[in-house]
């Protein structure tokens, strides 16, 4: 299973990013968990400077932006197999 | 940075001639803005260029879609520009310096960069622990809210390009000089212990490194240009109401007692009265333009919208979490009398 996360404190951006990859995964049989990280001692381990931050498999994709859907989906065909 | 990110491809032409389409479209709309206006007013509905409705609405029918064409154009400009930056890199550029240019490189930083106040905070952290000193990152936490790209463009298109560039260097100006100042202060024992602990990088992650063709960034570009006004759009249509209504209803100089350059206390007075004001930071700009044009002075009309934008109980609520109450207040005092004196300085100076 693909394990995302999303992490920010809970500001607006984070909650849509969270939103935007549920509408960018809901029409693919990819199976995946969203775990929402919200402290900020937690966040700094992945070493961003800017949220909100997305990362899949443990490896950080994006921070700072919120990208495109078929760019999540890209993403997270990717790292589905790994 | 790489060269070959900068050059274009083959694949980014048709970006390119779709950018430059706009852009032109752009430019004949913003230079026939007041033919169009006069027309609406005048001429369809015959109203009188002497009378005082004819006066607020041509003024509002010219003022919105200039400032909705100048903020459009102008974040899809900045945006462009931002994708080239980097907080990583900056970082790593201050890292080298010591105070002096590291403040100053972070208080551009801090201007250029968009950082909603809840990302202020990663990027404190970050700073801090990669060594940077207080001072300087300060001047980054500084310079971040007051320097409001929305606010740049109002006062570019409302007051011209000279008070947009005052807005500008002052605002680098503060957050400079303020982060030297609290870089003496020697604070670092008010900062919440959880920055120095917290388990950086501790994970054994990796970043996908990116690569943005030029499409990319036109993509983000019009991307975020949509969100942003999208977000202000009514705040600047209300808020230029309101200066329009003010601008043909007010008597002239109505304002120059309370508000002009020789009411000595109108300028702290306009800070403390910014300061629990925030969420209509855009909307409050074209109302400040319409009470210039009554006798407000520029340096009091100023401190009021960088304290409006600057200073604000929700940023200070964030900071909370890794700034002890202490600095927060030293923070939000620093700022403030920086805000003061610009206030009085251009009173001086205009």
């Amino acid at each position: 299973m693909l394990q995302i996360k999303v992490l920010g404190p809970g500001c607006a951006n984070c909650k849509r990013l969270e939103q935007e990859v549920r509408e960018a995964l809901s029409d693919s049989a990819i199976e995946y968990e969203i775990i929402k990280v919200t402290d900020y001692a937690d966040i700094m381990a992945y070493n961003i400077l800017s949220t909100p931050g997305l990362v899949m498999n443990e490896t950080v994709v994006s921070a700072g932006r919120i990208p495109k859907r078929p760019q999540i989906l890209e993403w997270a065909k990717q790292f589905q197999q790994s | 940075m790489q060269l070959t990110q900068l050059k274009p491809t083959r694949e980014d032409r048709p970006a390119f001639l779709l950018v430059g389409a706009l852009a032109l479209v752009w430019i004949v709309a913003y230079n026939n803005l007041q033919p169009i206006a006069d027309w609406l007013t005048y001429t369809l509905l015959g109203l009188s260029r002497e009378s005082q409705i004819g006066e607020a609405l041509n003024f509002f029918i010219y003022d919105v879609p200039k400032i909705l064409l100048l903020l459009s154009g102008m974040i899809f400009l900045i945006t462009v520009v931002q994708t080239f930056i980097n907080p990583a890199k900056v970082r790593a550029a201050v890292e080298k310096r010591g105070a002096g240019v590291g403040n100053l490189l972070a208080a551009l930083f801090g201007a250029l960069t968009p950082f909603c106040s809840c990302s202020s905070v990663p990027l404190f952290i970050g700073f801090v622990q990669a060594g940077i000193p207080l001072g300087i990152t300060f001047s980054f936490l500084i310079t971040s809210p007051i320097m409001n790209q929305v606010a740049f463009v109002m006062l570019l298109g409302l007051f011209g390009w000279q008070v947009a560039l005052l807005y500008l260097v002052s605002g680098v100006t503060i957050g400079v000089v303020a982060g030297l100042i609290l870089g003496r202060l020697k604070l670092e024992r008010y900062v919440e212990g959880m920055v120095y602990e917290s388990k950086a990088g501790s994970k054994p992650t990796q970043v996908l490194e990116e690569q943005l063709t030029w499409t990319d960034r036109f993509e983000r570009a019009a991307d975020s240009t949509r969100d942003i006004v999208s977000k202000v759009w009514l705040y600047v249509i209300v808020g230029i109401g309101i200066g329009a209504f003010i601008h043909g209803f007010v008597p002239e100089h109505a304002l120059t007692e309370i508000m002009g350059a020789s009411a000595w206390w109108s300028v702290p007075a306009a800070v403390m009265l910014g300061i629990p004001l925030y969420s209509n930071a855009v909307g409050i700009i074209p109302i400040v333009s319409a009470m210039l044009g009554k006798g407000a002075a520029l340096g009091t009309a100023l401190a009021f919208m960088m304290s409006v934008v600057a200073l604000s109980l929700p940023e200070m609520i964030i900071l909370r979490r890794v700034l002890k109450p202490r600095l927060i207040v030293i923070f939000v005092g620093v700022v403030a009398v920086g805000i003061m004196l610009t206030g009085y300085l251009f009173n001086l100076l205009v």
